[in-house]
């Protein structure tokens, strides 16, 4: 539930559920994030720029020149935070992952003493959530991974981390949508790209919300789909 | 269609297409980017009578020297501009800021160095011919997002125009900049996380700005600011103008090109009215911060603006 309601500078409004990092808190944030855009693109809020969640936050910032923060807050405290939903907005995304393209699942199934093909059983049959994406562009920020598998970040992170690289770090679980550097255990890659400069419309695949299924693919299949695109 | 076009014969540091801004993406990892001096962007537009939402280009300290190649064009810069014309006859005249000029194919313009600031904006009549992303030719460097495939200006580059030269006259504004070194703050959502002595410090102490200073932030140097909670915060979204501090307890304003999400406390944001102000200031500087309340920085915001308007309005023709 909304705990507290703050102004961020003048032209921010932090939205805060608590300190846990929960899917049941995130999807609360999630469940104002999409009111509040659905509200922006029906016009009947003015001047919201940006509406960013994070864990258990939403950022709402705003143009000073078209409504200040005092209106922002009253219109936050009519809402009926039980009548929000969920549903309408998520989607459901299966994407492919070729786990031949691994570079930690040796050292993780030694640390963790479970069999390689066990992590990639967990890792493909768990449902996963995206708490939020930003960083960079399209890079989405996903739990909640059995606590069987729950390692650190590498002690050294990687120069270079391929883009399409999937790592998971703790619960979560994400994907690099450029190559960067990076700390988190490799253990695969997907030829699915996050984020398309040249799409005016819809650039970004996924959305703060919607779910993700991992379904394993032949290197031979990655290199058909890479292809394609 | 025309083929009017610039030919880049020098870059300059750090040169883009910017304009407003690109929102309603930082909930996908796209920080809103635009124009660092917002006041100066719309005056350069207003100056070549184009709409206020055109692209311009922005230069920070060495701006670039462009030739145009192709057609004829008219073209403003504002800010504080050391910048000569030099025309296909090779004389050269000493440009001045805030004004429009005509400029005829083989002229060049040399943006030689923004004075005792760091940005400076070029408009062109009717605007660059860009591509825009997302409703927005505002370039992220970082994101390699916006025109140019979201780089900065290269050498050797072509700038294409929209138009060729219509409008007759040219156009002055007395364009007023201010100097002061004091920037208004509200505080920010974990100022009580640093010590009482921190708290007071980062009012009473200056701060200098250092080199490790961009678009994306403005890394200060000053009295150590005590955390005595926590130094890490679950990642949260970012407002621009938000200064927070790291485990060091160095300051750092994030800045127009911030990234979207970020862990560290913040103690202070820069009120709006002041962030033209502050993104102007050079490394070297010794800026201090005063605490304003919400209704303070927005009567302050209100008088931004109308100053902006009034600025405007003092546009008349040459």
């Amino acid at each position: 539930m909304l705990k507290k309601l703050s102004n961020i500078g003048d032209c921010g409004i932090v939205c805060d559920f608590g300190d846990e990092v929960s899917q049941k808190i995130n999807t609360e944030v999630i469940k104002l994030f999409h009111y509040v855009r659905r509200q922006t693109s029906d016009r009947n809020l003015e001047g919201i720029l940006n509406c960013t969640p994070s864990y258990n936050k939403l950022i709402i910032n705003f143009d000073l020149k078209k409504i200040n923060a005092t209106k922002i807050l009253d219109f936050l405290k009519s809402i009926n935070f039980s009548e929000l939903n969920l549903s309408q907005n998520k989607k459901e995304w299966t994407i492919p992952i070729c786990y031949d393209f691994e570079m930690d699942l040796g050292n993780m199934s030694k640390v963790l003493k479970i069999d390689k093909d066990e992590i990639i059983n967990i890792h493909s049959k768990t449902v996963f959530f995206i708490y939020m994406i930003g960083f960079v562009p399209g890079h989405p920020f996903m739990g909640d991974l059995d606590s069987k598998l729950f390692l650190n970040r590498l002690k050294t992170p990687r120069v270079k981390i391929a883009a399409g690289s999937v790592g998971i770090v703790e619960k979560f679980c994400n994907i690099y949508p450029y190559e960067s550097p990076g700390g988190w255990n490799i253990i695969g890659k997907t030829p699915t790209k996050l984020f398309n400069k040249n799409d005016n419309n819809k650039p970004c695949l996924l959305s703060p919300g919607d779910t993700v299924r991992f379904k394993s693919i032949s290197k031979k299949e990655f290199e058909n789909l890479d292809n394609e695109q | 269609m025309n083929n009017n076009f610039f030919e880049v014969l020098r870059s300059g540091i750090n040169t883009t297409f910017q304009d407003k801004g690109r929102f309603g993406m930082q909930h996908l990892g796209v920080a809103p980017s635009g124009c660092m001096d917002h006041k100066l962007f719309l005056i350069a537009n207003a100056l070549v009578s184009n709409d206020e939402k055109e692209g311009v280009l922005e230069f920070a300290y060495q701006g670039p020297l462009l030739k145009l190649t192709k057609g004829k064009t008219k073209f403003a810069i504002t800010g504080n501009v050391l910048f000569q014309i030099i025309n296909s006859k090779n004389e050269t005249i000493n440009g001045e800021c805030n004004r429009s000029y005509d400029l005829d194919e083989g002229d060049q313009i040399d943006i030689l160095a923004t004075r005792q600031s760091a940005y400076g904006y070029l408009s062109v009549e009717g605007g660059f011919d860009v591509e825009p992303f997302c409703n927005s030719v505002s370039t992220l460097v970082r994101a390699n997002i916006g025109p140019n495939e979201g780089k900065k200006i290269n050498i050797k580059n072509k700038i294409p125009l929209k138009t060729n030269r219509k409008e007759k006259n040219n156009y002055t504004a007395k364009v007023s900049l201010e100097k002061k070194n004091v920037i208004r703050v509200l505080k920010g959502p974990q100022f009580d996380y640093f010590s009482e002595s921190s708290k007071k410090e980062f009012f009473s102490k200056e701060y200098k700005i250092t080199n490790l200073t961009d678009r994306m932030g403005m890394r200060l140097e000053g009295k150590v600011l005590k955390n005595i909670v926590n130094t890490n915060i679950r990642s949260e979204g970012i407002t621009k103008g938000a200064i927070q501090v790291p485990a060091d307890g160095q300051p750092i304003v994030l800045l127009t090109d911030h990234p979207t999400i970020g862990g560290y406390p913040k103690i202070a944001n820069v009120i709006s009215a002041d962030y033209d102000l502050l993104i102007q200031k050079i490394p070297g500087t010794k800026i201090s911060f005063k605490s304003v309340e919400l209704k303070k920085a927005e009567k302050a915001f209100k008088l931004y603006c109308e100053d902006i308007k009034k600025t405007l309005d003092t546009k008349s023709v040459l």
